[in-house]
């Protein structure tokens, strides 16, 4: 049996004293199709750091792949909630997916291989034609997909998108959706998103955080857990969405 | 002016400069794309302690101001990682305790130290053979680690965070990365001096990005306009000593050549741009 994509037991996280995480505990098997959701501040980007062994618990257990976080690196994908470069860096889009090659590649040499897959996923999330375009000159949605490209090209085993679908537009929106689902049949996909209704429509679970993790198996989200992980009426039901959002499906 | 180039001394300055061109463009280029100048000003006036240490102990200076530069980065690099926000405090306090220091040694050191504004300023006279070996060797380290790590180290300047994901070490990375900025400088030390070394790591780049795309590009575009600079004004260092006889340390004229190479790329640059934007809503 392989080992859990992320297994994270009793896991509490405090940044400048403030508790961010509390007694999280989550598995994610190889090839679950899961969206964290929750309020603003809830820890859902805090969550994926420590998934990246970017950040540290204060307690708790952290294994990634059967091995610690930080020694996971290169296997686990990742598309960042915000730009975290500078958009005016002399570099072409070709290049900044190369970067997801790196982990792979033996002392950051590039190969011909590399390029070839960096082709492929560009062609994946359908912006071959930008390949040669520098990292400035490109939309929001656009710069989107080549995150999205660039964690691709790692080949992940387990892939954390933080917020991903932000400024995709509907058509490509849901096509992003049907790929990340695509993509959970070869690794684990966590997608942190407040999409209630792609939700509902795509992945397979749900859990919702707000500072605690409550997770759901069950594939229900109804009114009452959303109210209760966001501490209040959630508006985005009231947009004529089912109660039950999320379709039960057969147990795989 | 031109007679100068059949002057022995001249050709060594010469040939220390243009050498130390190809460094300071090379990781100029780096400097600038991960911003930052001033932690390399900071190791530049850090290495000035290593030369007064020289004096004192009595080994070349030129080494000394490579370990000072080197400990720096270390001290520097470990910093930046662990505080964040305090690094600017911390970098003016590296910059000033490493000029201090080289100020108390010189004075402890027994003697009259003849050559001493020489590694604040450069100069024409002072550049022996063998310091231009080992701009040659330094340049070669430098080249090759860059050849070597150029996709890495383009990451880790790009977006740290994501280079750790990625499978990069980041942190050794970046620390290499100002290891390798604090031998650039010492290559500048002889020839434009330690206080003037931070502006050809900067300017030359800052100059070429407007035409360029790729880190690769602005490297050589800015290992050009730096060797342009560093001809121009060890020329000119040398003509109006000769014709005028004014005497000027070749360190700030070469900076100020280079300053108004930037201009210019800025402002070509804009007028070009200015002219393709007219031609395109006049067609
Ligand atoms: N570097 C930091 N230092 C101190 N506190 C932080 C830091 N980063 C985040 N926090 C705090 O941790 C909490 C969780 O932040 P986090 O970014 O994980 O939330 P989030 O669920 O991703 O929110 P959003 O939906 O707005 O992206 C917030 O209260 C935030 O203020
Ligand atoms: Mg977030």
């Amino acid at each position: 049996m392989t080992a859990p994509a992320a297994e994270l037991a009793g896991v509490s996280l405090s940044l400048r004293g403030n508790p961010v995480l509390e007694d999280v505990s989550l598995r994610i098997e190889a090839h679950d199709y899961l969206a964290v959701l929750g309020p603003n501040g809830g820890g859902k980007t805090s969550l994926l750091k420590i998934l990246l062994g970017l950040l540290s618990p204060d307690r708790g257990s952290v294994r990634i792949l059967g091995r610690p976080a930080r020694r996971a690196h290169g296997q686990v994908g990742y598309v960042p909630q915000h730009v975290r470069f500078d958009l005016a860096f002399p570099i072409r889009v070709m290049d900044v997916v190369l970067m997801g090659r790196l982990g792979a590649a033996r002392f950051g040499r590039i190969g011909a291989q590399d390029r070839a897959a960096a082709e492929a996923v560009l062609e994946r999330v359908e912006i071959q034609g930008l390949a040669q375009r520098p990292i400035g000159a490109l939309s929001g949605g656009q710069l989107q997909r080549v995150l999205i490209a660039r964690a691709l090209a790692q080949r992940p085993k387990l892939l954390l998108l933080d917020e991903p679908t932000a400024s995709l537009d509907e058509r490509i929106g849901r096509s992003v959706w049907e790929l990340f689902e695509e993509l959970s049949e070869e690794m684990a996909v966590v997608v942190v998103s407040h999409d209630v209704g792609a939700i509902s429509r795509y992945v397979r679970s749900v859990a919702c955080l707000n500072r605690r993790l409550h997770a759901h198996p069950s594939k229900e989200l109804t009114p009452e857990i959303l109210e209760a992980t966001y501490g209040g009426p959630v508006d985005l039901l009231a947009h004529g969405h089912p109660h039950r959002v999320l379709e039960p499906h057969e147990d795989s | 002016m031109l007679e100068a180039l059949s002057l022995p001394f001249f050709q060594r300055v010469l040939l220390a400069g243009l050498l130390a061109s190809v460094a300071c463009g090379v990781i100029g280029t780096y400097v600038v794309a991960k911003r930052i100048a001033s932690l390399s000003g900071g190791l530049s006036h850090a290495a000035f302690g290593g030369v007064g240490l020289g004096y004192l102990a009595g080994f070349p200076p030129i080494v000394g101001a490579a370990g000072f530069g080197l400990a720096a980065a270390l001290i520097v690099g470990i910093a930046q990682r662990r505080f964040g926000s305090g690094l600017d405090t911390l970098i003016s306090m590296v910059w000033a305790v490493g000029m201090a220091l080289g100020i108390v040694f010189v004075a402890l050191a027994p003697g009259y130290a003849p050559d001493l504004m020489s590694y604040l300023f450069g100069s024409l006279l002072f550049v022996p053979w063998e310091y231009v070996v080992a701009v040659a060797v330094l340049d070669a380290a430098i080249l090759a680690a860059v050849l070597f790590f150029h996709r890495s180290f383009e990451a880790v300047c790009f977006d740290e965070e994501y280079a750790e994901v990625a499978g990069v070490r980041a942190e050794g990375l970046f620390l290499a990365l100002l290891a390798l900025a604090a031998l650039a400088i010492v290559t500048l030390i002889r020839v434009v001096g330690v206080i003037l070394a931070i502006a050809l790591l900067t300017i030359p780049a800052a100059a070429a990005r407007p035409w360029v795309e790729t880190l690769r590009g602005m490297m050589g575009l800015a290992v050009a306009i730096c060797a342009a600079s560093m001809v121009g004004g060890l020329l000119l260092s040398y003509g109006l000593g000769e014709s005028f006889e004014i005497s000027i340390p070749p360190g700030p004229l070469v900076i100020l050549l280079a300053a108004v190479l930037y201009l210019v790329s800025v402002g070509l640059r804009s007028v070009l741009e200015r002219g393709a934007r007219a031609a395109a809503t006049a067609a």
